[in-house]
């Protein structure tokens, strides 16, 4: 059981982004992948989850044993995997209650619906984890949110959809440190034995709120390195430019 | 039987003789050309004068089905319902007192003056002088509602106008005058008996006087043999806000001229419509927001989510008087094109002799966007329910601003209720 990844290739257009890039999470692990920016780490999530405007030129990806390039965007949600998105899209006249219940009808056998009771005491629960006003759930998804409430909208469908493996992919960038707080709680309320997380990021302070168990550096579309929480402070400290210079003459 | 007029003998003398003038400058009147700006990408063609009829005295069957299938919003003031320009159905203990809402030809005989007043007094400037000719000489069934000062109409006034038998036409007439600070909601329905080709030719004129609010919305369901023509106007005094709403889902070919004054300082006016057109539909939708008093906001939105080989035509025009500074005038046109062979025109225009004014106008046409699409589908919403969410949020955007939950609940289930019949 595990989301693996390996030697994963893919291009956008004539340009390769990902050249070669293997992982494996197990349930139970946190992984953090770090990179500087343009490095793929955003490309990497969106060709898990079967964004077409990628092309998967080689290598494999499967989840519990799954093939997932094979399956459709939506399959890829239903069979477990969970992307928060690092620039979340407005849905114009969509409310949030509408489109997470049409998420968790998706999961139900054909023609079943969602209990609505059932359904809007759970999201209540989680907004109130998140601190999120009940305002949230007659809003449209993401429209007029700030940066730090469309992170936290994201979080909430995580809690909602409960996935087996989540990737979430710069959940820091834009928000204050007490909306960091806010969404760490959040994602830490949903670690488990049974759930895998891949915690995308550029910056290591994330990783003080979400501790990750193995820390990878992604550059130019590969894993360059693998280590323990050390090394996200080791990056912090001393910047990307040594793992570089390590990688580099290898390479050469 | 072509149309004619056939006038009733209790109307006041004025308006019988309105309506022989009117008749015979239908008949004068040219059918306006294709090449006319107001009818560019449209034809008046489409509507078919010489096989239409007077409608016929409705069976009591045909009224009684009609009457039962009346019914759309839970809670109401007043209810009406007309069957081929008869009164069916009327209900309206639940109106607050000095209210008036009475069927046209009560209002003709009992409030003559004020229908001297505001009865059709504007010139029509989208185009069809002929149809609203036409319409007056015809008109013997709508609604005049009349709010005195001051009062609110809890709940909104709702009109149904049906129309039964082959190539029969209607012609359903509704004033609304609002006094200062008095507030109504009306809701008027266009519906066919059975799947009939029919015409119903309609006008509107919406006056908001000083401080008043009036909302109105006109829900065009008819056969899609049928065709549909709908004249509005609004007149907007200082301080009013005026809410007009246009549901276009039925008939084959449908046309909607809504003219809006802005004549008071500080008035506003909010003109929105939401059309789903699938097969060979034609939506033909005319737009004139009027600034003629300063620091007066209009705000346009115009959405089309179109199917299969239909057709829509928007055409807006902003103009601002001299004088008119301050004016906030804004026009969208928004069209969502869920195949190659639907095809949106879209003709805004601006025309501004005044300062300090904000407008802006824009339209846009494409499919649903990707991005979006993919932000359903990853959190594991099939396709097809992804693009009914979407085109229905599409639509829900508009239906959103009415700012009456029974209003937007009752028209976003018209509006799910036909993306249903799509295959
Ligand atoms: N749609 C696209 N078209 C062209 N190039 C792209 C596109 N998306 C990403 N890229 C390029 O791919 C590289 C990796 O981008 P991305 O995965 O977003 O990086 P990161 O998330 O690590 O900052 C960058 O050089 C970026 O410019
Ligand atoms: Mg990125």
């Amino acid at each position: 059981m595990s989301l693996k990844i390996e030697n994963l290739q893919a291009r956008i257009g004539e340009r390769e982004i990902l050249k070669g890039l293997t992982i494996e999470i197990k349930p139970g692990e946190v992984h953090a992948i770090m990179g500087p920016n343009g490095s793929g780490k955003s490309t990497l999530s969106k060709v898990l989850c079967g964004h077409e405007d990628y092309e998967v030129t080689g290598g494999s990806a499967t989840l519990d044993g799954e093939d997932l390039l094979s399956l459709s965007i939506d399959q890829r949600s239903r069979a477990g995997l969970f992307l928060a998105f690092q620039y979340p899209h407005e849905i114009p006249g969509v409310t949030n209650a509408n489109f997470l219940r049409a998420a968790l009808k998706a999961r139900k056998p054909d023609g079943e619906d969602v209990d609505a009771i059932a359904f809007y005491r759970q999201m209540y629960a989680r907004m109130d984890q998140l601190e999120m006003d009940r305002s949230f759930t007659g809003r449209n998804v993401n429209e007029g949110f700030s940066g730090g409430e469309k992170k936290r909208n994201e979080i909430l469908q995580l809690m909602m959809l409960e996935p087996k493996y989540a990737i979430l992919d710069e959940t820091d960038s834009g928000l204050d440190i007490d909306a960091l707080k806010i969404v760490s709680r959040g994602v830490n309320a949903m670690r488990s034995a049974e759930r895998g997380f891949l915690v995308i990021t550029h910056y290591q302070r994330l990783l003080n709120y979400i501790q990750p168990d193995i820390v990878h550096v992604l550059m130019d579309g590969r894993i360059v390195k693998t280590g323990d929480r050390s090394l996200a402070l080791k990056l912090e400290e001393k910047g990307y430019d040594w793992v570089k210079d390590e990688a580099l003459p290898a390479a050469a | 039987m072509p149309l004619s007029p056939a006038l009733s003998t209790s109307a006041p003398a004025w308006f019988k003789e309105r309506a022989t003038n009117a008749w015979s400058q239908f008949q004068t009147l040219p059918l306006p050309s294709v090449r006319d700006e107001n009818w560019r990408y449209s034809n008046a063609k489409s509507i078919p004068l010489e096989s239409l009829a007077n409608a016929d005295v409705p069976d009591s069957d045909v009224v009684k089905v009609a009457v039962a299938a009346s019914v759309e919003l839970e809670k109401w003031s007043a209810r009406l319902v007309f069957v081929n320009d008869c009164l069916a159905a009327s209900e309206s203990s639940q109106l607050p007192a000095g209210v008036i809402c009475v069927p046209f030809s009560q209002a003709l005989e009992q409030h003559s003056d004020a229908m001297r007043e505001h009865f059709m007094q504007r010139q029509m400037q989208l185009g069809s002088e002929k149809f609203a000719a036409l319409h007056l000489a015809m008109l013997k069934a709508g609604t005049v509602v009349i709010v005195p000062r001051g009062i609110t109409v809890p709940a909104p006034i709702e009109v149904f106008h049906w129309v039964s038998g082959e190539n029969a036409a209607i012609f359903p007439h509704t004033l609304v005058i609002a006094e200062d600070n008095a507030a109504v909601t009306v809701v008027d329905h266009y519906r066919s008996c059975t799947s009939e080709a029919g015409f119903s030719c309609a006008v509107a004129d919406l006056i908001g006087k000083p401080g008043s609010h009036v909302t109105y919305i006109a829900c065009q369901e008819m056969s899609e043999e049928a065709q549909a023509m709908h004249l509005s106007s609004t007149v907007a005094g200082k301080d009013a806000q005026m809410k007009s709403f246009q549901l276009q889902l039925g008939a084959n070919w449908s046309r909607s001229e809504s003219v809006s004054d802005l004549v008071g300082k500080g008035a506003r006016s909010d003109m929105l419509s939401v059309s789903l057109p699938l097969g060979d539909q034609i939506v033909d939708q005319r737009t004139l927001q009027n600034h003629k008093a300063p620091n007066a906001t209009s705000d346009l939105l115009y959405k089309n989510a179109l199917y299969d080989s239909s057709r829509t035509v928007f055409s807006g025009l902003i103009t601002v008087d001299e004088g008119a500074h301050y004016t906030d005038a804004y026009q969208t046109c928004r069209n969502l094109l869920n195949s190659d062979t639907a095809e949106a025109n879209s003709l805004p225009g601006l025309e501004i002799n005044a300062d300090q004014v904000k407008c802006s106008h824009g339209s846009t046409s494409g499919p649903v966007s990707e991005e979006e699409l993919f932000y359903l589908k990853a959190r594991g919403i099939p396709d097809n329910e992804a693009r009914r969410l979407i085109v229905l949020g599409f639509a829900d955007d508009v239906i959103q601003r009415i700012g009456n939950d029974a209003i937007e609940q009752m028209i976003h289930a018209r509006v799910e209720e036909k993306f249903a019949r799509l295959g």
